[in-house]
């Protein structure tokens, strides 16, 4: 590795150690009681600690995460092929997936907790409206994207609406879907821990925003701090995932993904 | 007249009185008649948007006139080389070649690719992704996606307009060994002189839009051509009459 390589992995570790020993630091220095900052050391224990349960927590949150994710990328993919293939169709449809957009899903999550029985695909619900935008509208836009010289090439060869779909439209839509597939990874995390917020505790299921109200309603802060760092964890990991995924997808090719020589 | 319809009948494309105006209502194209016989090397000449690719556009049936016809005859298999060229940046050299052969279902793609790469001299460039190559080697390549196809009318739009000179004057001397050995008819737009008048058997000077086809000049050299034609006497003679009726264009307006 070059110096600057190791540099930019480098530095921002050397930034989160300075956070962390300094966090660390006040919070001994001006005995700041747990219930209101515990400490990081403090947060690292109770994470070990509690893991059992919390694991059990993260893993339904992740689960409805990830089934929000897989719903939005298939449902915005299918819309937005049916988007390029009539504009009639998208004209008359694209304003209501706006209003998916732009529709708080606190306001909306409570009327479909109720409406939908079962706890998981309520809050997978919430969570597909919430990442769903972003697969559709960066989808439609690649799909539309084609180069008109290389249309032309597929129309002088005759090639059948299918072919220009699968053979032209797909790839040249790959890097819009997965710009798009970075910001869903996150929504669907955001949404899952947003409508089981909602949800309250009433839900019979457990997930970590549970555990962030239980441990807010029992004073028990280390434990609020140890799901938050989890969840954070969580997405930071998601959205790697879903740019090693482009990345491979697009390295021979993008100007995005491929290094600069 | 009367010689020209005569001539439609055995043209491998021809148009009569096409009139093109988009629906923005821009007129590009006025009352163009032209015929393109097996075996000719027409240049379209004229300044920038006066319907020059508008007319190849309708001579590959990209395009239907908005008045007057476009006569194919049944068996013309056409290739269309664009401005710029225009690869798909996700696919190989060899899967780039072979596009139109598989969009077609033709049989036996892959010797046929082998054959065009090693036409236009890239063979060992068939793993190579577009990026990777010159822009004369990218051209190079969208010649041979062009000539996969075993085309006999090949339409050629400023094909080599974004290259430098060297490379330029390297690929039209390709060009012509290629339209001798293979029997093709090329229908060639270009906006230099020069190049119109080095390559073609007949050039035709179209006038600032809506383009009509104004004037045309046969170049009775023999082929094959080779540089020492560009400093003879009567090259740049010819350039010079070119080059004054485009400007009479000009001055028309």
């Amino acid at each position: 590795m070059k110096r600057a390589q190791v540099f930019e992995w480098m530095a921002p570790i050397v930034v989160g150690c300075i956070v962390l020993v300094v966090w660390q630091a006040l919070v001994d220095f001006f005995e700041v009681p747990s219930y209101l900052v515990p400490g990081p050391w403090l947060v690292a224990k109770t994470l070990v600690a509690d893991r059992a349960v919390l694991l059990h927590s993260l893993g339904f949150t992740l689960a409805v995460a990830i089934l929000a994710l897989a719903a939005s990328i298939v449902i915005g993919v299918v819309v937005a092929f049916v988007f390029v293939q009539s504009r009639a169709l998208e004209m008359s449809l694209f304003p209501y997936v706006v209003l998916l957009q732009v529709t708080p899903i606190v306001a909306i999550a409570p009327l479909i907790i109720i409406w939908v029985n079962d706890p998981l695909p309520a809050l997978v619900i919430c969570a597909t409206i919430v990442a769903l935008f972003p697969m559709i509208s960066n989808t439609t836009l690649g799909l539309k994207s084609v180069d008109t010289g290389l249309l032309d090439l597929f129309r002088l060869n005759g090639a059948t609406r299918w072919q220009t779909l699968t053979r032209l439209r797909v790839p040249t839509a790959l890097p819009y879907f997965f710009a798009g597939l970075k910001i869903s990874t996150g929504l669907a995390l955001i949404g899952a821990v947003v409508a089981e917020f909602v949800a309250g505790t009433g839900g019979t299921a457990s997930g970590l925003a549970y555990q962030i109200l239980q441990a807010g309603l029992q004073l028990n802060i280390p434990r609020l701090f140890a799901a938050l760092v989890l969840i954070t964890v969580t997405g930071v990991v998601l959205f790697l995932i879903a740019s090693l995924l482009g990345w491979l997808a697009l390295r021979r090719w993008h100007d995005s993904a491929v290094a600069r020589s | 007249m009367t010689e020209r319809i005569a001539a439609v009948s055995e043209a491998l494309v021809a148009l009569r009185e096409a009139s093109v105006t988009y629906p923005t209502g821009v007129a590009a194209l006025d009352r163009t008649t032209l015929s393109v016989a097996p075996g000719e090397f027409i240049s379209l000449i004229g300044p920038s948007g006066c319907g020059k690719s508008t007319l190849l556009r309708l001579a590959a049936g990209l395009l239907e006139p908005t008045t007057g016809s476009t006569v194919r005859a049944d068996d013309t298999r056409l290739a269309f080389v664009f401005q710029s060229p225009t690869l798909m940046p996700w696919a190989n050299v060899r899967r780039n070649v072979r596009l139109p052969l598989e969009l077609g279902g033709v049989a036996n793609a892959d010797a046929k690719v082998t054959e065009a790469l090693r036409t236009v001299g890239l063979a060992e460039f068939d793993r190579a992704y577009p990026r990777e190559l010159s822009g004369g080697m990218q051209m190079r390549v969208s010649i041979a996606r062009a000539l996969v196809t075993e085309p006999r009318l090949l339409l050629m739009d400023e094909p080599f307009g974004a290259l430098d000179e060297i490379t330029r004057e390297r690929l039209d001397d390709e060009l012509l060994a290629l339209w001798a050995q293979r029997h093709l008819t090329v229908l060639f737009v270009t906006h230099n002189i020069y190049e119109a008048v080095y390559l073609s058997t007949r050039v035709l000077v179209m006038s600032p839009r809506p383009g009509r086809i104004t004037a045309e000049l046969a170049i009775d050299e023999p082929y094959p051509r080779t540089d020492a034609l560009r400093v003879t006497e009567r090259f740049v003679k010819r350039c010079q009459h070119l080059s004054d009726l485009m400007a009479g264009n000009e001055r028309g307006r």
